[in-house]
């Protein structure tokens, strides 16, 4: 090999070594931003965490064993003025879709026992109710403000968190986009 | 031969962009040659950033080679960090949406606060910008380090003992002379030079003296700490790797642990305790003038993990892994987490005691305890008398559309609907109670009478992990090394060779601490009757010494 092969050989290698040194270096602010960003916040196309809950009646409910259906996870408290505005609505949307494959799934946060059991007496709800006592599934979704809805199709994917009260076609266009086909 | 190369006279090739040759020390460049003295930094050796200008690469690299720019960002990094300290950051402001932080800023701090929000000044150190000039610092560090270190390496360690006259003449310290016997000047100067502890090499009627080569690497293990730093920064990104959340936890509540998550912790209780005068008399005179000093907060708690594979809102599986007392300074650990006592609130409302009275009468029928954490809807007194709690509003903030209205789940201000039923009344009598004040539907025969209450205490928890300490503390400690290494030691090399006839040439080099390194070449210069020699740079110092050695 001459001189000027080996010269050549020599450059070639320093120019790979630079590219992959700069490419680290990027790579490494690119994660550095993207993790600041993220916040581990739930997004729209997650995969809902699955969880498992005892009701206000004693029944079980396990999030995966909704697959193949849709379901309407709603987050609410006794004293916060846009839940109790939504909850007729739900009430009514839920007999409408029962039969179509969509399910209301209400986690109360925070009241006492007595309060979740006298809201849903009267406001005559029929869908199934549960206290998230320890809030690890307020945890685990991340939610911060109540009312927070959120929405999961059939394949237990998320395709929408909704933070605010809702209205009751937004209630049923809610419903239907997680409808089963 | 490549053009990128160029040949000394001595034979040697070094790399383009090279001062003075690696190997007999000739000057390489125009300027070098005319210049009475040369600039030793990096030895004369070409920096790798100066060898090739050709792709798009080797410009990046280059720019980031440039000490120029990276003293440039080093300043940007140090302007943002300040700026980010002049208001609050967005952390610390008491607001949740975007547009109530944007109005805390307006409101606190008129337009410059306005201008600093819109800026985006308010999340100064999370912000993408801000990021990537601390990754540029990094990238500038790293890459500067690498240009700089291997090519020093290199000359030191291809440096020859002999060098050529011209090189020696274009030192700072130089001399030269005749002397009676060179070479057993050189002999004795080997032997001081040996003493003195420098690394002696000999050739061919050439001694090179060298001590403490090592220190010239202190810079880049420095450097090398501070990277290690970053990078430990980095890893905090990583889910598991840091956690810095804070709870409030009211004694008898088990909630799981915010950023720990399987993992529950119960308050059996909070304490707080403040010096008394029994606990000792020295303190009696600081408790005159201020009775109430705390002495200890603490938390009793009782730790919970969830079964391996236990979703979310399982709570069957739940184990007691340990009970603690966190005190100040004295944190609950498990797996690398530590709990701290840091804040506390006392007194919530946790019960009520309340009497059913006879109106009439003012007769009392029984009392009952009302838990505000988890009431019961039944009360039975005996005799047929029974309260039913019909509806509970833990923050009563009065009718609402005929209605109680609650404004939080906690029970600061409660108020309750309780139905009376009494063998005299078996359909019973409604009657609404808030503190201070009760409401009838119809005049009701009995009441129902606040007697006493019981309260709880919270604590404020911080939950803390930090996997990468141990990183940030070895990048610290390396960082240390490189200082000390660069500064308490310096790089002394001592170049004496034969000349023509008996002629003996000397000079010296050091990166620092020029007057240590001429009193070392006075003391070989005494034992082996050197020539003398002068520093042409601070040629002052030489006759204080001179004037000194009068003395």
């Amino acid at each position: 090999m001459t001189k000027a092969e080996q010269f050549a050989k020599k450059r070639k290698r320093r120019l790979v070594i630079r590219t992959i040194v700069l490419i680290a270096l990027l790579a490494a602010v690119v994660f550095a931003i993207a993790t600041k960003k993220s916040e581990k916040v739930l997004a729209i196309g997650d995969e809902a965490p699955d969880f498992e809950i005892v009701d206000l009646e004693g029944n079980k409910h396990r999030l995966s064993e909704y697959k193949g259906q849709g379901v309407f996870l709603n987050f609410w408290g006794s004293w916060c003025g846009p839940c109790k505005t939504e909850m007729p609505f739900m009430e009514k949307q839920s007999k409408e879709f029962k039969g179509k494959g969509v399910h209301i799934l209400a986690l109360n946060i925070k009241d006492t026992r007595l309060k979740a059991e006298t809201f849903r007496d009267q406001y005559k709800l029929t869908f199934p109710i549960a206290q998230d006592k320890d809030e690890s599934i307020l945890r685990a979704y991340n939610v911060i403000p109540l009312p927070t809805t959120i929405l999961i199709d059939p394949d237990g994917i998320i395709v929408d968190i909704i933070t605010t009260g809702m209205d009751e076609e937004e209630i049923r266009q809610a419903m239907e986009s997680i409808q089963p086909e | 031969m490549s053009k990128s190369m160029i040949k000394c006279q001595c034979g040697h090739e070094n790399p383009f962009g090279t001062v003075l040759c690696e190997s007999c020390g000739r000057p390489q460049t125009e300027e070098a040659k005319k210049s009475k003295t040369v600039d030793m930094r990096y030895e004369g050796s070409a920096r790798r950033s100066q060898t090739y200008q050709r792709t798009i690469v080797d410009k990046i690299w280059n720019f980031f080679s440039s000490v120029k720019i990276g003293v440039s960002i080093i300043i940007a990094v140090l302007v943002t960090s300040a700026i980010g300290t002049i208001f609050p950051q967005k952390l610390y402001v008491p607001a949740n949406t975007e547009a109530e932080i944007a109005a805390y800023y307006e409101r606190l701090y008129g337009t410059f606060g306005k201008i600093y929000y819109n800026l985006g000044f308010h999340d100064m150190y999370n912000s993408w910008w801000f990021i990537t000039l601390v990754g540029m610092l990094g990238t500038s560090i790293l890459i500067a380090s690498v240009d700089r270190v291997v090519p020093l390496y290199k000359s030191l360690k291809q440096q020859r003992t002999k060098r050529h006259p011209s090189f020696l003449k274009r030192q700072r310290v130089y001399g030269d002379g005749p002397v009676e016997d060179a070479d057993a000047s050189l002999k004795k100067a080997e032997e001081k030079l040996k003493q003195l502890r420098y690394n002696v090499k000999v050739e061919d009627g050439a001694i090179l003296a060298e001590k403490n080569r090592f220190s010239r690497w202190g810079p880049y293990v420095n450097h090398t700490g501070l990277l290690i730093f970053l990078g430990a920064i980095l890893l905090r990104g990583i889910p598991g790797f840091y956690v810095d959340e804070s709870m409030w936890l009211r004694e008898g509540d088990t909630l799981e642990i915010p950023g720990a998550p399987g993992y529950f912790i119960e308050s059996k209780g909070f304490i707080r305790e403040v010096y008394s005068n029994e606990d000792d008399e020295i303190f009696g005179k600081a408790l005159e003038r201020n009775p109430m000093i705390d002495k200890n907060f603490q938390t009793d708690v009782a730790l919970y993990k969830k079964a391996e594979g236990d979703l979310p809102g399982q709570t069957d599986n739940i184990s007691l892994v340990k009970e603690y007392s966190i005190i100040v300074n004295e944190p609950l650990t498990f797996d690398g987490y530590s709990i701290f006592q840091m804040d506390y609130r006392t007194d919530e409302l946790k019960s009520m005691d309340f009497q059913l009275t006879d109106k009439e009468t003012e007769q009392s029928l029984g009392e009952f305890t009302v838990d505000l954490v988890n009431p019961e809807s039944t009360y039975d007194l005996g005799d047929g008398r029974i309260v039913e709690l019909k509806d509970y509003y833990p923050d009563y903030a009065g009718f609402e559309n005929g209605e109680p209205t609650s404004k939080s789940p906690l029970p600061n201000n409660p108020a309750f609907f309780f139905k009376m039923i009494t063998p005299e009344k078996p359909e019973g009598e409604i009657s609404f109670v808030a503190i201070r004040q009760t409401v009838e539907a119809d005049e009701n025969d009995y009441k129902v009478n606040f007697v006493s209450a019981d309260t709880r205490n919270i604590s404020g928890l911080t939950i803390r992990k930090d996997r990468t300490l141990y990183i940030l503390l070895a990048g610290g400690i390396i960082f240390m090394i490189g200082v000390a290494q660069g500064s308490y030691w310096n790089h002394r090399r001592i170049w004496i060779q034969k000349g023509e006839n008996n002629e003996m040439l000397i000079a010296s080099h050091t990166n620092k601490n020029w007057y240590s390194l001429k009193r070392e070449m006075g003391q070989v210069k005494e034992h082996a009757s050197l020539p003398s020699y002068e520093d042409r740079e601070d040629k002052e110092s030489d006759k204080e010494e001179e004037e000194g050695d009068i003395d």
